[in-house]
């Protein structure tokens, strides 16, 4: 069975949730093989054959995570080249799509961004154009390079061997180029990441202000949601503009979407449509929000979120 | 200091925006074609970076002939003079072809920066910056929510998921910026008219030495198989809050087990 290479998405060696996701979907349509770049692999090994990686192919070496997005393409190029494997499977991240395109053009293979899932012969899901377009697409030239968006599949456990091979490589200049002096970690809290969520709770214009903000992280938190907002708010400085859900910001694909004083113009539903479960909170009947959801309160955000809030804790 | 920016016509996001039934790409005919709002981000920091370092900023665009709207309100912006592309054989290229006609138009045109916005509103691929800086050979700078310009070096803050990362480099150089890096300027009238006046360059693929052989739709290395309008959702139940709306929203979500 041909191998389908895995880029492994981790901060230090805490495995992200998408890298689940995709060795599930690799194993699917070939053998999952794990590619660990960088430091921190004896804490994720567990998790990588839990997940089913039948290999993972180790390049521990710390200068490839020093600089901007290309040692990894390279790393993979030369992967590709030795292993030929079916296809590469990388997160649709905002990085993880700069790996892929770098690797489109080194190894001249077309790249499929952004799909929701893989059926036979790579053949990829796209929700286009905010949701509104359903797009199947196919790469016709070389190894197929897939970006996959996070929570496009559910994770499940299939134990893998997870054979390590030490693999390494010499880095052009060009890949040195751009030099990552420091990493800035910012405090998150507890939450988990927005687009790595199962649940997302967002706020939208009908909070009003940034310290009536507390009330949607409150919902959030008593859900063990992510925290999103849209536009308005981030625009209005009310949150911080990273965790802006819409056709500029994030695309999130949760479990569950809760979207609270979101009227849900285009720019907002963009971000979020393909949620598995909607449920919104607004005073007017009329917001279009209400024809994504499969549950509306009208009704005063500062009464229903709280109430919900203190309900979800008492059912504890 | 001669900064290109690369910019793109989309569809406005408001309007109704779909592919064409015989060839799958974009149908830019049911749409109104707007510059795609990620780019006026990257126009601004390219005036900005230009107002505190001089040189020139030169819009660079690949489209269609209706994409000219676009390139003017970059100009009206304030950009110097304006490089278009376009080409009935360059219809339906993908993002790997795209990268290979602006590298091509970028070696005629010379550059210290060359300047993009994160993505586009319409393909949403986000590849474009990484992809020019690897065909380039020069450092990507890519998702850059501050720009630091010092001599022949650059320093950026590129936006990451737990904050960012501080990367340096030196020129010549492809960055890319995030929405929120700056405040777009609006057009000025005076702007709007005289960017009528400005240098406004026309290239075929001959003219920028783009092998016919490598672009355009039946060359892409990626084929839109089928695409169909997403089924509505199934309209759920709307309840008012008549004061147990918080009890009642519960209630569903313990219905569903996420609660």
């Amino acid at each position: 069975m041909a191998e389908i290479l895995v880029l492994v998405d981790h901060l230090d060696g805490e495995v992200k949730k998408v890298t689940l996701e995709l060795l599930t979907l690799a194993r699917r349509h070939g053998e999952p093989v794990a590619v660990w770049v960088g430091a921190g692999y004896a804490d994720a090994k567990d998790k990588l054959a839990e997940y089913g990686a039948a290999k993972v192919y180790l390049a521990a070496d710390e200068e490839l995570t020093s600089y901007v997005v290309a040692p990894k393409a390279e790393l993979l190029a030369q992967l590709v080249a030795d292993k030929s494997p079916a296809a590469v499977l990388v997160p649709a991240t905002a990085e993880g799509k700069e790996v892929a395109g770098r690797l489109a053009v080194k190894i001249d293979s077309g790249v499929l961004t952004d799909v929701v899932d893989v059926s036979d012969d790579f053949v990829g899901e796209h929700s286009i154009f905010g949701g509104a377009v359903i797009a199947h697409a196919r790469v016709t030239r070389g190894t197929p390079i897939v970006a996959v968006r996070p929570n496009a599949v559910s994770p499940e456990a299939a134990p893998g061997a997870a054979v390590e091979e030490q693999v390494s490589v010499t880095l052009s200049d060009a890949a040195k180029a751009a030099k990552i002096v420091e990493r800035v970690v910012q405090e998150k809290g507890d939450r988990p990441e927005l687009t790595e969520a199962a649940i997302v709770v967002s706020g939208g214009r009908g909070v009003g202000g940034a310290e009536n903000f507390k009330i949607i992280e409150e919902l959030a938190d008593s859900l063990g949601a992510a925290v999103g907002a849209s536009r308005a708010a981030t625009d209005a400085g009310w949150y911080p503009h990273q965790f802006q859900v819409g056709q500029t910001g994030k695309t999130v694909s949760p479990q569950l979407y809760v979207a609270v004083g979101i009227s849900g113009a285009i720019q907002h539903r963009a971000g979020m449509q393909t949620s598995k479960t909607i449920m919104a909170v607004n005073k007017d009947p009329e917001a279009p929000i209400f024809e994504l959801v499969d549950y509306g309160v009208v009704g005063d955000l500062f009464q229903v979120a709280p109430q919900l809030t203190e309900e979800i804790k008492k059912r504890k | 200091m001669n900064i290109v920016v690369c910019v793109k016509q989309v569809p406005d996001t408001e309007t109704t925006r779909t592919l064409k039934s015989d060839d799958k790409t974009l149908d830019r005919a049911a749409a109104d074609g707007v510059l795609n709002e990620l780019d006026e981000y990257a126009v601004e920091e390219a005036l900005r970076i230009k107002e505190a370092h001089g040189g020139e900023v030169t819009v660079l665009t690949m489209g269609p002939g209706k994409a000219t709207d676009t390139i003017r309100k970059a100009l009206s912006m304030g950009a110097d003079k304006a490089v278009h592309l376009t080409d009935d054989a360059l219809a339906g290229s993908d993002a790997l072809q795209t990268s290979y006609a602006l590298q091509q138009v970028l070696g005629r045109t010379g550059f210290d920066l060359v300047i993009l916005g994160s993505e586009s509103t319409d393909a949403r691929t986000g590849v474009l910056a990484a992809m020019l800086a690897e065909r380039l050979g020069v450092p990507q700078l890519s998702l850059a929510n501050k720009v630091e310009i010092d001599g022949s070096g650059i320093k950026v803050q590129r936006q990451t998921d737990y904050g960012y990362d501080k990367v340096e480099a030196t020129l010549p150089a492809v960055v890319s910026v995030v929405e929120k890096i700056n405040e777009p300027r609006y057009p000025s009238f005076k702007g709007i008219m005289a960017a009528k006046k400005k240098p406004f360059e026309t290239l075929g693929i001959a003219d920028a030495g783009i092998d016919a052989a490598q672009v355009g739709l039946a060359s892409a290395a990626t084929e839109v198989v089928d695409f169909a309008e997403a089924p509505p959702r199934e309209r759920g139940q709307i309840v008012k809050d008549e004061g147990e709306g918080g009890v009642a929203a519960a209630e569903f979500l313990a219905s569903k087990k996420f609660i």
